[in-house]
């Protein structure tokens, strides 16, 4: 007899929402969780980066307040207060995780989870916190154990806890440090980046691709440098730390560039180059669950191949982002339940963002990747200096890129940067979901005075009727 | 009042039809149980009869029209004691809605007839929000309208009338649930949305749905490439599921050959055949059979059998394939969406050719019925199968089929199944061949080779050649089909 008919392995924003799922679906549910609830989404990643941010962005806006007519003698901050804040947030969203697992019976096992072979899927082995093991079985398992920063030890890129950093470090400092290096660029080093500028320190970012953010649109990482620039993040793209030496409390790193090697020395360095999956130590090889470049293959239902052993979220691959995991947990949910709308991923339709100063968001193919496949498109783009509410917020710098196949007028790809634009851009997921057109975009009402103006706007660009350009 | 009559459904999944011929002319007087018209579906050509009495007052669709959508009106009956010119029909639209129009007609007194209906009305507002190619027109109207709730009615029924679009928006090819990008693939493909399945939410027809109705565009450029020859794109099949051979003035000249537009019976008997053949695993088994005694018997009983009766070789062998069928359950068996359904009765699908195709009627319990039922209920299936006179229930249901092409002196051949059905059985023609007896000696028998197509996913092997050494059996020792 199984003792549940899932159990869910890892707590994060995957795992906790597959689990709310199945315990809507009317299966009995079990999740494993080694450290807290949460997972790193609530504990160490999305939100109490946000609330740190969102620190550095009213200092920002107090720094500059005459700016807006207004009068502070002299902003400044309490660090200590600043992560005391962002501890909180993630603790008081953690316990909401706790009552979430109650209210939907959800059992909650805490400690180490293994897997052996069984059926008809595996059976799950904790190691409890007092070293305790008990086994459970269960009709499907369900790994969402996440992942974590990647590490090039050969070279020194190995975090320290001291002076070399993952993002777990940098989100709780002691002190910031005067001179910070991150390497890589992707939304977790900018992110970094952006806060820690923000707060004074001179930040230089190195990036091995030719330019940052490069998940992005090649334009919008364009516009997003000059903006970091002009705020004086340094950037070297093309670039790569070769080694890093520490040496009485600071760091020199070489960096290398075509033929140029140049030292900088900084007070902290930050590791984002990279995620790898939490594969070991559950026993999948012995399972013959496939794993290639550290992560857990995956069909569009979360299936390992495996009978009754399924994968979603970080675990299983890019774009390592929470929202893509929930998703994914929920699909999986769905297909093992066989509820009626049970439907495949589509990793087209999720939306990136990085909630630096200024924000990034996007959906769906760069221009270049639409290019490439052979789409003819129709690419429309409208500046945030064109838009009342922009000027008005005194965030008048940003940009709206829309690109649209020239045929069936399907939105391929949405790419935006300015203010608040994290917000705006699920506006062109449903489009995406819903397959608009351009013909129903145009059609749509957007209210006045908003920033979602200019996605309508860049929708009428890529058609040749931008209204006010 | 006027009472509409609508198209009938002939079957559960009937959704259109070709009104084939009118029996009745305006302003004939006819009652309830009147043959009316003759409606042709994909295989049967059904009369249709009068449910109420009155004086025909208009014919609303014509003879020899296709594709009439089930539940619209096709003609208009003037009740006793109305003027049959008095009243006005609907447009001739081969659309739905018409089970709407009946409170029209009963609500409104006749004149009101003229105006549009009510039904059309309410498919107008229903299509609201999936008008976007609507005239500027028609959306200002519109606009305006929205204040005056309570007078939009009458407002619209002004629009509709001098506002020809915005009627053109409420026609039944609207009502398909579609994402706007799949409107606007179909149409760039020529694909018609009205034959594909739509696998989004609530069966919203989807990019996904209509990109697998037609090969994808490389795939097209790249077979072009592969033969060097400049080919058309196919357009999609009628059913959208096989796609046909583009028929190109290059390889054929027109004038060397004559075409035949595919009527609904070779429409249907492509789909299915198609469908089964590349969907269903067949594979073949076959088995000699000596007839001698079951020719010996036949003749014994029609020599015995009254008047009128008389046997075939094949009413023979319908009974032996349903005693089989029970001797062996297994293979009574259909693999389905839900599971594989093991039937409890033997209902035998026998093919008849006929003019323009293929129609299998079903002998329903043949394990139950004696010689003399099968070969009266066959006789009379195949001469109305030939009229295109059978009934949809006559020609489903069945669970095994046979296809005897003997009379024609084919010695084996093999069948494509008939979905849903698990087995057919491909009867050769009974010739004299040499056959070596268990002693040694040749000596001359009456021998015909029969072939078993099975459906792999429901009988395996050992099950198929089960059945046939039973079938055999009853066909050899023809009196243990008494027992």
């Amino acid at each position: 007899m199984a003792d549940y008919d899932l159990i869910v392995i890892g707590s994060g924003p995957g795992g906790y929402v597959a689990a709310i799922r199945a315990s809507q679906l009317g299966l009995k549910t079990a999740i494993v969780e080694r450290e807290s609830l949460g997972g790193i989404c609530l504990n160490w990643g999305c939100i109490p980066t946000k609330a740190l941010l969102r620190s550095a962005e009213v200092l920002h806006y107090a720094t500059n307040a005459e700016q807006f007519g207004l009068k502070i003698d002299k902003a400044g901050f309490d660090l200590d207060a600043v992560v005391k804040r962002s501890r909180g947030v993630a603790k008081q969203l953690s316990s909401g995780v706790s009552h979430l697992m109650k209210k939907n019976k959800i059992d909650v096992i805490m400690g180490e989870a293994t897997l052996k072979k069984g059926k008809p899927a595996p059976i799950v082995s904790v190691k409890g916190k007092d070293g305790k093991t008990n086994e459970y079985k269960a009709k499907n398992v369900i790994l969402a154990t996440g992942a974590r920063a990647r590490a090039i030890p050969q070279a020194g890129l190995e975090p320290d806890g001291d002076l070399i950093w993952t993002y777990r470090e940098a989100m709780v400092p002691k002190e910031t440090p005067k001179k910070l290096l991150v390497i890589g660029s992707g939304a977790i080093g900018i992110e970094f980046a952006s806060f820690y500028n923000e707060l004074g320190s001179d930040v230089t970012v190195v990036e091995a691709v030719d330019r940052i953010l490069p998940v992005e649109d090649e334009e919008i990482s364009t516009f997003a440098r000059k903006q970091f620039e002009k705020q004086g993040i340094k950037f070297h793209t093309g670039a790569q730390v070769k080694s890093l030496k520490k040496a009485n409390g600071k760091v020199t790193a070489d960096i290398s560039s075509g033929d140029k090697t140049e030292k900088l020395e900084v007070d902290r360095v930050i590791l984002a180059i990279g995620i790898v999956g939490n594969t070991e130590g559950l026993g999948l090889e012995e399972l013959g669950v496939k794993v290639e470049k550290t992560h857990v293959l995956v069909d569009g239902f979360g299936r390992t191949g495996v009978n009754g052993l399924y994968a979603i979220g970080d675990l299983t691959g890019a774009p390592w982002l929470a929202h893509k995991a929930s998703h994914e947990g929920v699909m999986c949910v769905e297909g093992i339940a066989g509820a009626e709308d049970a439907h495949a991923f589509d990793a087209w339709n999720v939306p990136g963002c990085t909630y630096s100063h200024p924000q990034i968001a996007s959906v769906g193919m760069t221009e270049a990747k639409a290019k490439e496949s052979g789409h003819k498109i129709k690419v429309g783009k409208f500046p945030f200096i064109g838009n009342g509410k922009a000027i008005a917020l005194g965030a008048a710098e940003g940009l709206v890129k829309t690109i649209f196949d020239a045929e069936t007028g399907e939105l391929l790809g949405a790419h935006m940067i300015g203010a608040e634009v994290t917000e705006l851009i699920q506006g062109y997921v449903i489009a995406r979901e819903g397959e608009l057109t351009e013909e129903t975009l145009m059609h749509t009402v957007f209210p006045h005075p908003t920033l979602s103006e200019m996605m309508h706007e860049s929708v009428l660009a890529s058609q040749g009727r931008v209204l006010h350009m | 009042m006027a009472i509409n009559i609508t198209m009938p459904a002939l079957s559960p999944t009937m959704e259109e039809g070709t009104l084939a011929r009118w029996m009745v002319k305006p302003g004939d007087t006819i009652s309830s149980g009147d043959v009316i018209a003759e409606i042709e579906t994909d295989k049967a050509t059904m009369e249709v009869e009068a449910v109420d009495e009155g004086t025909i007052a208009k014919i609303v669709i014509e003879a020899g029209t296709e594709g009439v959508k089930v539940n619209s009106v096709i003609a208009v009956l003037a009740e006793e004691g109305e003027d049959p010119d008095d009243v006005e029909a609907p447009e001739a639209e081969a659309s739905g809605g018409a089970d709407e129009g009946d409170d029209a007609s009963e609500g409104d007194k006749i004149e009101e007839a003229e105006k549009p209906s009510k039904s059309k009305e309410k498919k107008v507002s229903d299509e609201k929000p999936e008008k976007s190619d609507a005239e500027p027109t028609t959306s200002i109207g519109e606009t305006a309208q929205k204040p005056r709730e309570a007078e939009g009615k009458d407002l619209r029924k002004e629009l509709e009338g001098t506002s020809p679009k915005l009627a053109d928006v409420g026609s039944g090819k609207d009502r398909i649930k579609a994402s706007p990008l799949a409107r606007r693939i179909a149409a760039l493909r020529d694909i018609d949305l009205s034959k594909l399945e739509g696998s989004g939410p609530r069966g919203r027809i989807v990019k996904a749905d209509v990109e697998a109705a037609e090969p994808s565009k490389k795939q097209v450029a790249s077979e072009k490439k592969a033969s060097d020859a400049p080919a058309d794109t196919p357009k999609a099949a009628p059913d959208g599921l096989i796609l046909p051979q583009v028929l190109d003035d290059r390889v054929y000249d027109p004038e060397s050959y004559e075409l035949k537009p595919l009527d609904g019976m070779r429409k249907t008997v492509a789909k299915r055949l198609t469908q089964s053949f590349m969907q269903v695993p067949h594979f073949p088994l076959n088995v000699d059979i000596k007839l001698d005694k079951l020719l010996a018997s036949r003749a014994d009983i029609n020599e015995a059998a009254p008047e009128g009766v008389k046997i075939s070789v094949n009413d023979m062998l319908i009974k032996a394939s349903a005693l089989a069928l029970m001797s062996e359950p297994d293979c009574n068996a259909s693999f389905t969406d839900k599971g594989i359904a093991y039937h409890k009765s033997a209902h035998i699908s026998v093919a008849v050719a006929i003019d323009g195709g293929l129609i299998t009627p079903v002998i329903r319990d043949a394990q139950t019925k004696g010689l003399a039922t099968i070969s009266r209920e066959m006789k009379d299936l195949a001469t109305r199968a030939r009229e295109r006179k059978l009934k949809p229930q006559e020609y489903s249901g069945g669970t095994f089929s046979i296809s005897n092409l003997g009379m024609f002196g084919i010695k084996s051949f093999g069948s494509i199944i008939n979905q849903p059905e698990g087995m057919i059985l491909s009867v050769g023609a009974g010739e004299k061949r040499a056959v070596v007896n268990e002693a040694d000696e040749v000596l001359p028998a009456t021998v015909m080779t029969v072939t078993l197509s099975c459906d792999h996913r429901v009988i395996g092997g050992a099950e198929g050649a089960k059945w046939l050494a039973a079938f055999k059996r009853y066909v050899e020792h023809p009196q243990s089909m008494l027992l």
